[in-house]
């Protein structure tokens, strides 16, 4: 425990020493948001000097070995950091797909020279990776795909359609599902790393609801790919989509389900105020309800990384997170545009910077969908945990 | 810290849940009470068996013979409670007022916590005057009265209050009805004159009253804390019994729960099992979801009590407010699926939701909690 109030007051030391003031700003948009990747720009010296400092104290990855571009922080530790981090409300240095879903498949499936070459291409913010699972028929029932990589010996030839491929317009490699056997649904899939500059690729936006386009569609035709780059065995590839599936679901679990809304009915009542009115009681009881659900989640989630780093987390609770997190954090983006009125409604207007209410509340929807649909979480769960019968 | 449990709080969970599983059985406790029209509405025996085994003492200080422990274990007992639905008056004498006697003078301590160890005495807390829990407003007088006090008021939901040896009365000793300040608590003995009690039956067949007191004299050695300070012991008290029925909340959803989903595996119909049935499967696997982040939610909130942390109140009626909202829905669809069975008297499942009732009512529903998150959270 010494130890670790020693590690928990040198940490606040060092993000004291390193963490810039404009870096303990709330992300407002995108441009914030610093993803990495070949054509990676700063959108200042703050960002880069933040980002810098994390590379060089192995931060961008805390909990990864030293060997492979992390810090090698115990579980005990990574939390503190995460806790100091929270307090001072530290951006993220790196978000990365890498860091969320490539890098823990990596870890568990990947070749040792596999590990120091990619995962520290992650760590330090060189590769930006997307991820090439869904298709066009293959959505929820996503074993069935198409996708087909033909054997030529030293190397694959694959041709296909991906679909909700994030960000893949601007993504330097992707990791992708590709059916190396046709016979077999389950043993007939191969997990493959390859550069999205590779002659054939080609991607294409896709307009959402949002008006914005974080997703493509992305194409192959006849693109080659080494044979040694695959991660786990060859036809085997499912076993690793699973494993990553259940880190996606932990990872869109974690994003804002459990942010409270006492914020919106704190300015709601001084807009209220303002206007010469109360706060909507009905409204009121609505926030109330749902700072309710958003805090005991809140608690649900600290449970589950306690458990989760002891191995006492059931394999399958990643579904039960997600299904939960994504249906609050709908619920809350519903509240801030009955707290904001017809201002929320505005499309494009400066005082909503873009209609960040509206387009925010509209990508909110896709929560639920992808990663796996609230409705398969809730078959995983019957199934899996509460042990159901049937198919 | 970690929000599961330790060594030593695992090896409690087992004992208390081995130990309830085996005595605290809803055929030979609450049918078993509720069928031979007990007065008490729980067995005395069965009380004296959790002195045995340590678990009335559990937040009693250890200098005053107790485990010294806090309310995550005081949790682990009562969700093993609400899983077998055991009547005790474990809730109102070793959680309520096992808090308050922890901040009264030498004199009530040595007088009260020895029969409260060996589960000799029963304790019960009266609070509420009126149909729902008000806490904030209290018109129950005591006036001074040469050295001591003369208590005047009418309280409610006086659980165990027939079969109390004390009962610790909230009454105000200055200001007005809604004051926040003025209150004190007096620990009243049974056979205090002037103090009737009127009992009545619930739907959970647990037994509380309606209370008189009328000039109920007192000398000044009755107070827990301090005179017109007792707003904060009330508070603390109120806390750590709303946590504690939290706590057997989530095992009554737990316990309805698991009836339930076996229920599903057994139960055939249009010659499938209705397990297989999605429309079945949806709503359990929502439920579970449910049980297992009001579960969460009460453990951060013991930690929190536990630690005497600032946010632990906010916490408190987050978990009280959602537990409610978890274990009526578990209960609910308990009966639903269970179907027509699910009416009888027979199947175990009624006798689930009706616990479930009386503990949403107890120390605030889920309204109650929700009008708190939302004053703390300040809007």
């Amino acid at each position: 425990m010494a130890d670790l109030e020693t590690f928990r007051s040198e940490t606040r030391t060092w993000l004291e020493a390193n963490c810039p003031e404009e870096m303990r700003q709330p992300v407002r948009d995108e441009e914030d948001v610093y993803w990495g990747g070949r054509n990676a720009k700063f959108k200042s010296e703050a960002q880069k000097s933040w980002f810098e400092a994390c590379v060089a104290k192995g931060y961008t990855v805390p909990a990864w070995p030293k060997a492979y571009g992390g810090a090698g922080l115990e579980p005990a530790e990574a939390k503190i950091l995460r806790e100091e981090m929270a307090r001072i409300n530290a951006r993220p240095p790196l978000s990365s797909f890498g860091i969320w879903m490539l890098g823990p498949a990596l870890l568990k499936f990947g070749t040792e020279e596999q590990k120091v070459h990619y995962l520290g291409e992650i760590a330090r913010g060189e590769i930006r990776w997307c991820q090439g699972y869904s298709e066009p028929g293959s959505g929820s029932d996503l074993v069935s795909m198409q996708t087909f990589g033909e054997d030529k010996g030293d190397h694959w030839v694959v041709n296909g359609q991906k679909i909700w491929t994030s960000y893949a317009d601007e993504a330097d490699w992707i990791f992708c599902l590709v059916r190396t056997d046709k016979a077999d649904k389950y043993q007939g899939i191969t997990f493959m790393l390859f550069d999205m500059a590779t002659p054939g690729v080609s991607t294409k936006p896709i307009l959402l609801i949002s008006g914005n386009s974080p997703f493509c569609e992305t194409f192959f035709d006849d693109v080659k790919v080494p044979k040694e780059q695959h991660v786990g065995e060859i036809n085997r590839g499912w076993d690793v989509a699973k494993y990553l599936l259940g880190h996606e679901r932990e990872m869109i679990s974690g994003a804002g389900g459990g942010d409270r809304t006492s914020a919106i009915g704190v300015a709601m009542l001084r807009q209220a105020a303002k206007e010469g009115g109360d706060l909507d009681p009905m409204l009121r009881a609505e926030l109330a309800m749902f700072d309710i659900d958003a805090l005991a989640y809140g608690a649900m989630g600290e449970k589950f990384l306690d458990e989760i780093k002891v191995g006492k987390a059931h394999p399958a609770q990643p579904n039960m997170m997600k299904y939960v997190g994504t249906e609050l954090n709908k619920r809350r983006h519903e509240l801030m545009m009955s707290a904001g009125g017809s201002r929320s409604l505005e499309w494009d207007s400066e005082e909503t910077s873009g209609g960040k209410p509206s387009r925010g509340w509209l990508r909110t929807k896709a929560n639920s969908i992808e990663g796996g649909t609230s409705e398969v979480m809730l078959n995983v769960i019957a199934k899996r945990i509460l042990d159901l019968p049937g198919a | 810290m970690p929000l599961y449990y330790d060594d030593d709080q695992t090896m409690l969970a087992d004992s208390a849940s081995q130990f309830m599983a085996e005595e605290g059985a809803i055929k030979t406790q609450l049918r078993h009470w509720r069928d031979t029209g007990c007065k008490d509405g729980f067995g005395h025996e069965l009380w004296k068996q959790f002195g045995e085994m340590g678990f009335t003492g559990i937040l009693v200080s250890e200098d005053d013979g107790g485990l010294g422990m806090g309310h995550v274990e005081a949790g682990i007992v009562l969700e093993e409670i609400g899983r077998n639905l055991t009547p005790s008056p474990f809730l109102t004498s070793s959680v309520l007022a096992a808090t308050a006697l922890g901040r009264a003078s030498d004199d009530l301590r040595g007088r009260y916590l020895p029969g409260l160890l060996t589960g000799e005495s029963v304790f019960a807390v009266a609070i509420d005057e009126g149909a729902k829990h008000r806490p904030e407003r209290i018109a129950t007088r005591a006036e001074k009265s040469g050295n001591g006090f003369k208590l005047s008021g009418k309280k409610d939901f006086v659980i165990h209050g027939a079969s109390a040896d004390m009962i610790i009365v909230a009454a105000r000793t200055s200001g007005s009805d809604d004051d926040a300040e003025g209150v004190t608590l007096f620990a009243v003995p049974r056979d205090a004159a002037g103090l009737s009690q009127d009992a009545v039956k619930l739907v959970d067949s647990s037994i509380a009253t309606h209370m008189v007191l009328d000039g109920v004299e007192l000398d000044g050695g009755a107070v827990i804390g301090e005179v017109d300070g007792g707003r904060e012991i009330l508070e603390r008290m109120l806390n750590a019994g709303r946590i504690g029925a939290a706590a057997e909340g989530v095992g009554v959803a737990r316990g309805a729960m698991d009836m339930t989903v076996d229920y599903l595996k057994q139960r055939k119909q249009f010659g499938k099992l209705i397990g297989e049935f999605q429309a079945l499967q949806h709503r359990a696997a929502h439920l579970y979801s449910e049980v297992e982040i009001s579960r969460a939610a009460v453990i951060k909130a013991q930690q929190l009590l536990d630690a005497d942390a600032p946010s632990a109140a906010l916490m408190v009626s987050v978990a009280k407010a959602k537990v409610g909202q978890t274990a009526g829905l578990a209960v609910r669809e308990g009966v639903q699926m269970h179907g027509g069975i699910g009416m009888t008297d027979e199947y175990d499942i009624g006798l689930y939701m009706k616990r479930d009732r009386a503990l949403q009512e107890f120390l605030g529903d889920v309204y109650y909690h929700a009008e708190r998150v939302a004053q703390i959270s300040g809007y």
